[in-house]
C-alpha cells in the first residue's frame, strides 16, 4: 500500500442553474492572455451537445484516453515509438476552429463613428489575425440552453442507444448542465503522452501540472487527454492547463471556480488513495466496472492500518483528518451519489459529479408520474432525463447505479419534506434505500444548506514542512527583476546566480518533551 | 577575393560553431520558457501532416548522411571496403531523395507561413526567416547534385575528398580554405548557407533539435514530483 492524497472536487449537477461564474471568474485570473483567448480552463456545457471543444467526448475520433490492449493499459493514440515518429505533425491534434476562433469586437467603432442614419455597429476581430470577421460561427458556449439545431446537438455521443426522435419532441426534450475542469486524474493521459516529461502529478496533493520551463510543445498532451482540458498556448508556444489554483488550495482556499460558485454546486475535498493499484483498477476489463473500480481505490481516513500507512508515506496530520472530514468522501464512497465523468477513459478522473434530478411538477400535479409515498415527489426512475443518457456519462452506461443514487436524493426530499411540511418523519422512502435519519439529514446539509466549511474541507499546504531554509525564503518569493524566476539550469554555467540562503540556524528548537 | 574566400572558410565556420554551442548553452540556461518547437499546428492543420513530415524526415536524413559522410576520416571508409565511387553514387542518391523531401516539405512550410493568415499573425520574422532559409540551403545542396553526378560518371572522387577533408580540418582547428578553393561555387553557396544554419540556430525555434526527446521511450508513463523534503 502506498498513500498519496488528492486534491478532490464534487460538482452538485443537481444544482447547477448554468450561470458560468465559474468560468468567467477562471477565465479573468488564468486565461485572459495571449495565445490562450479560446482557453477555459474551466466550462460549463449545456448537455445534449457536442460540447467544447467541438465533440470531445468521441474517442473514435481524437483517440483520447487509455485503451486496453490485450489487458495493458495503452494510450489509445499508440504506443511511444508511433508518437515519436508522428511528433512532426501529431495527427490527432485539434485545430484552433474545433474550440472557436477566438473573437472580440470592434468597440471604439460604437463611439468613433460619424454621424448616420443606422446605428454603427461593433464588427467583430479575431484575437489571432487582429483582422475583421465576416461572422462569428461558433463560441464556448454555442450550445447554452439548448441553442441550435437538435440534429446537431443530438451529435452528442451520450444519446448513443437512445431514441433521439422521440426527444426531439418539444415535450419529451431534456437539459442538464455540465460544468468542466481538469480532473487532476490518478492515471494521467497527459503525463503518460509528455515526450519531455514535463507534466507531473504532484505527490503531495494529486494537482496535475505542465511545467512551463519544461515543455517543448510537442503538443501530444493536447490530443492525448480525453476531457480535452490541455490547451496550446498558440503564443508562448507551451501546453497549459487548469493548475487546480494550487496558489490557493496551498493556503488552505478553495478553487476560484467553487469560490465563486453562486449555486454552492462545488465541493472541495481530500482522498487517500492508494498508488500501488492503479494500474492494476485502471486495466480493470469491463469498462461498466470501472466507476467500482475507482471507488476500490480509495482508502477509509478511519482505518488504522490506512492511516499508519498514510503517517509512513509523509501525509500530513492535518491533511489526514481532512480525509475524516472530506465531503468528497461522504460522497463519493458513503452515500455513492458522486460519480466521476466518463470512468472508461481510464484515467480516473478526481472530480466527480452528484447527477442532476429532473423531476416535472405540472406531470406531477396531473397525476402523470408515479411518486413516492408522499404522493408529492415523483420516483427516481421517471425523471424527465434518461437514466440512460446519465449513465452514459457517469458509469460507462450502467444504470443501476445512477438510479440508485437518484432514488437516494429523492428519498431524502421525500424525508425532508415530510419533516418541513408534515411535521412529523416521514421514513419509509429512506428505509427503501437504506438510508438512516441522521444520514439523510447530514445528506440535506451537505447538499442543500451547503455551507461553507462543509463544502470546502482543504487543509493548507504546510510548505513550513518542506523548508528547509524558512528565513531564506521569506521576502525572496513571488515577482522579482531580470530572469530571477528561472535562475538557470546548469551547474557549469559561469553566469552569477542570486544567493538566497540566510544565515539563520536552521536547527529546530527540540520538542517540549525532550527538555 | 582571397580574404572573402579565406573568411569564409577559414573564419565563419568558428564564428558559426561558436554562436551554436555557446548561443544554445546560455539560452538553454537562461530561458528555458522559450525553448520550444513553437508548433502552429494549432492554427492551421492542413497539409501539416504531409509537409511537416516530408520536411523534418528529410532534414534528419540529410543530417545524419552529411555529419556520417564528411566526418569519417577517409581511412575508415577504405577500411570498411567503401570505395569512393561507391561512397559518392550513395551521397548522391540518398542526397537527391532526402533532399527533394527536405525542399518539398520546407518550401510548402514556408509559403503556408507566408500565405495562411493565422500562422502568418502568429510568425516572428525569424520564424519565417528560418524556413525560407533552410529551404534556400537544402535547394542548394541539390544544385551540387548535377556536379556530383558528373564528378562521378568521369571516375573523378577528388571534390567528395576534399570537401570532407575540408570539414575535417575545421574541426581539428587547423582550418585550410585552400582545399575548397577550386571547387564549383555551387558547393561554396551550399555550404556557406549550411554553415550560417549554425550561426542562427540558437536565435530561432532551432533548438528544439536538443531537445529531440528519445528519453520517452525509456520512461515510466506517469511522473509524480515531490514538493516537500522527507
Amino acid at each position: 500500500m502506498k498513500v498519496r492524497a488528492q486534491f478532490a472536487l464534487v460538482f452538485n449537477l443537481d444544482k447547477c442553474i448554468g450561470c458560468h461564474t465559474c468560468s468567467v471568474t477562471c477565465k479573468n485570473v488564468w486565461t485572459n492572455r495571449k495565445g490562450v483567448e479560446y482557453a477555459w480552463f474551466n466550462n460549463v456545457e449545456s448537455k445534449p451537445g457536442i460540447g467544447y471543444p467541438r465533440h470531445w467526448e468521441d474517442q473514435q475520433a481524437w483517440r483520447g484516453g487509455w485503451e486496453l490492449a490485450g489487458g495493458r493499459l495503452r494510450l489509445k493514440s499508440g504506443g511511444r515509438l508511433s508518437r515519436l515518429a508522428n511528433i512532426f505533425a501529431n495527427p490527432d491534434m485539434p485545430q484552433i476552429d474545433d474550440y472557436y476562433d477566438p473573437f472580440t469586437f470592434d468597440y471604439a467603432r460604437l463611439q468613433s463613428a460619424p454621424l448616420s442614419e443606422a446605428a454603427p455597429v461593433a464588427r467583430p476581430v479575431s484575437q489571432i489575425t487582429g483582422e475583421k470577421m465576416a461572422k462569428v460561427t461558433w463560441g464556448p458556449n454555442w450550445e447554452d440552453d439548448l441553442a441550435g439545431e437538435y440534429d446537431k446537438r443530438a451529435k452528442d455521443v451520450n444519446m448513443k442507444g437512445l431514441e433521439k426522435r422521440i426527444y426531439a419532441q418539444f415535450e419529451n426534450t431534456f437539459h442538464m448542465y455540465l460544468p468542466r475542469m481538469c480532473n487532476h486524474c490518478l492515471n494521467p493521459a497527459c503525463v503518460a503522452a509528455c515526450p519531455s516529461g514535463s507534466i507531473y502529478k504532484r505527490e503531495e496533493d494529486g494537482i496535475v501540472l505542465a511545467d512551463q520551463d519544461k515543455c517543448r510543445g510537442w503538443r501530444m498532451c493536447i490530443s492525448a487527454c480525453p476531457y480535452k482540458k490541455m490547451f496550446y498556448n498558440w503564443e508562448s508556444g507551451k501546453a497549459e492547463k487548469c493548475i487546480g489554483c494550487y496558489p490557493r488550495v496551498e493556503s488552505g482556499l478553495p478553487t476560484v471556480c467553487s469560490e465563486s460558485c453562486v449555486g454552492r454546486i462545488r465541493y472541495n475535498g481530500i482522498m487517500l488513495y492508494d498508488a500501488d493499484r492503479i494500474g492494476e483498477l485502471a486495466a480493470t476489463a469491463d469498462e461498466q466496472d470501472l466507476y467500482e473500480a475507482q471507488r476500490r481505490i480509495f482508502l477509509d481516513p478511519n482505518d488504522a492500518e490506512v492511516v499508519a500507512a498514510a503517517r509512513r508515506d509523509g501525509v500530513p496530520e492535518s491533511w489526514i483528518e481532512a480525509a475524516r472530514r472530506s465531503p468528497v468522501w461522504k460522497m463519493a464512497m458513503e452515500w455513492r451519489i458522486a460519480f466521476p465523468m466518463h470512468p472508461e477513459f481510464r484515467t480516473l478522473p478526481m472530480v466527480w459529479y452528484v447527477p442532476p434530478l429532473s423531476p416535472v411538477q405540472s406531470a406531477i400535479d396531473q397525476g402523470e408520474l408515479p411518486t413516492e409515498p408522499d404522493g408529492a415527489l415523483p420516483q427516481a426512475g421517471a425523471m424527465r432525463l434518461p437514466l440512460r443518457y446519465l449513465a452514459s456519462l457517469f458509469t460507462a452506461g450502467r444504470e443501476q447505479p445512477v438510479f440508485e443514487a437518484l432514488d437516494k436524493m429523492m428519498a431524502m426530499r421525500s424525508y425532508q419534506r415530510s419533516l418541513h411540511v408534515d411535521g412529523k418523519a416521514e421514513t419509509r422512502a429512506l428505509e427503501r434505500v437504506g438510508l438512516s435519519e441522521a444520514q439523510a439529514q447530514e445528506m440535506y446539509r451537505l447538499l442543500a444548506i451547503a455551507n461553507y466549511e462543509d463544502r470546502f474541507v482543504i487543509p493548507t499546504g504546510q510548505a513550513e514542512i518542506g523548508l528547509q531554509d524558512a528565513f531564506g525564503f521569506q521576502g525572496q518569493n513571488g515577482f522579482t527583476f531580470g530572469n530571477d524566476s528561472s535562475p538557470g539550469v546548469s551547474v557549469l554555467m559561469p553566469y552569477p546566480r542570486r544567493r538566497r540562503e540566510s544565515v539563520e540556524s536552521t536547527e529546530q528548537a527540540p520538542a517540549a518533551a525532550e527538555r | 577575393m582571397d580574404f572573402l574566400h579565406n573568411f569564409i572558410f577559414g573564419v565563419y565556420p568558428y564564428i558559426a560553431l561558436t554562436a551554436f554551442l555557446m548561443g544554445s548553452w546560455i539560452r538553454f540556461d537562461r530561458e528555458q520558457y522559450t525553448w520550444k518547437s513553437d508548433s502552429s499546428q494549432l492554427l492551421s492543420k492542413s497539409g501539416m501532416r504531409f509537409a511537416s513530415n516530408f520536411f523534418h524526415y528529410g532534414v534528419l536524413g540529410l543530417f545524419l548522411g552529411h555529419a556520417v559522410g564528411l566526418l569519417t576520416p577517409h581511412a575508415v571508409f577504405l577500411a570498411l571496403g567503401v570505395s569512393d565511387m561507391a561512397h559518392q553514387w550513395l551521397a548522391i542518391v540518398a542526397g537527391a531523395l532526402f533532399g527533394s523531401a527536405c525542399v518539398i516539405g520546407a518550401v510548402v512550410l514556408w509559403l503556408r507561413r507566408l500565405v495562411n493568415a493565422r500562422v502568418r499573425a502568429a510568425s516572428r520574422w525569424a520564424d519565417t526567416g528560418i524556413i525560407g532559409w533552410l529551404a534556400l540551403t537544402a535547394a542548394a545542396g541539390l544544385l551540387t547534385i548535377p556536379f556530383s553526378i558528373g564528378h562521378a560518371k568521369a571516375g573523378d572522387a577528388e571534390t567528395m575528398i576534399r570537401l570532407a577533408s575540408w570539414v575535417q580540418s575545421v574541426l581539428y582547428l587547423h582550418p585550410d580554405p585552400a582545399l575548397v578553393r577550386d571547387v564549383d561555387p555551387a558547393y561554396k553557396f551550399h555550404m556557406f548557407l549550411g554553415m550560417s544554419v549554425f550561426l542562427f540556430f540558437p536565435f530561432t525555434r532551432l533548438v528544439h533539435v536538443w531537445s529531440a526527446p528519445f528519453g520517452y521511450l525509456t520512461r515510466a508513463y506517469q511522473i509524480v514530483r515531490l514538493k516537500r523534503v522527507r
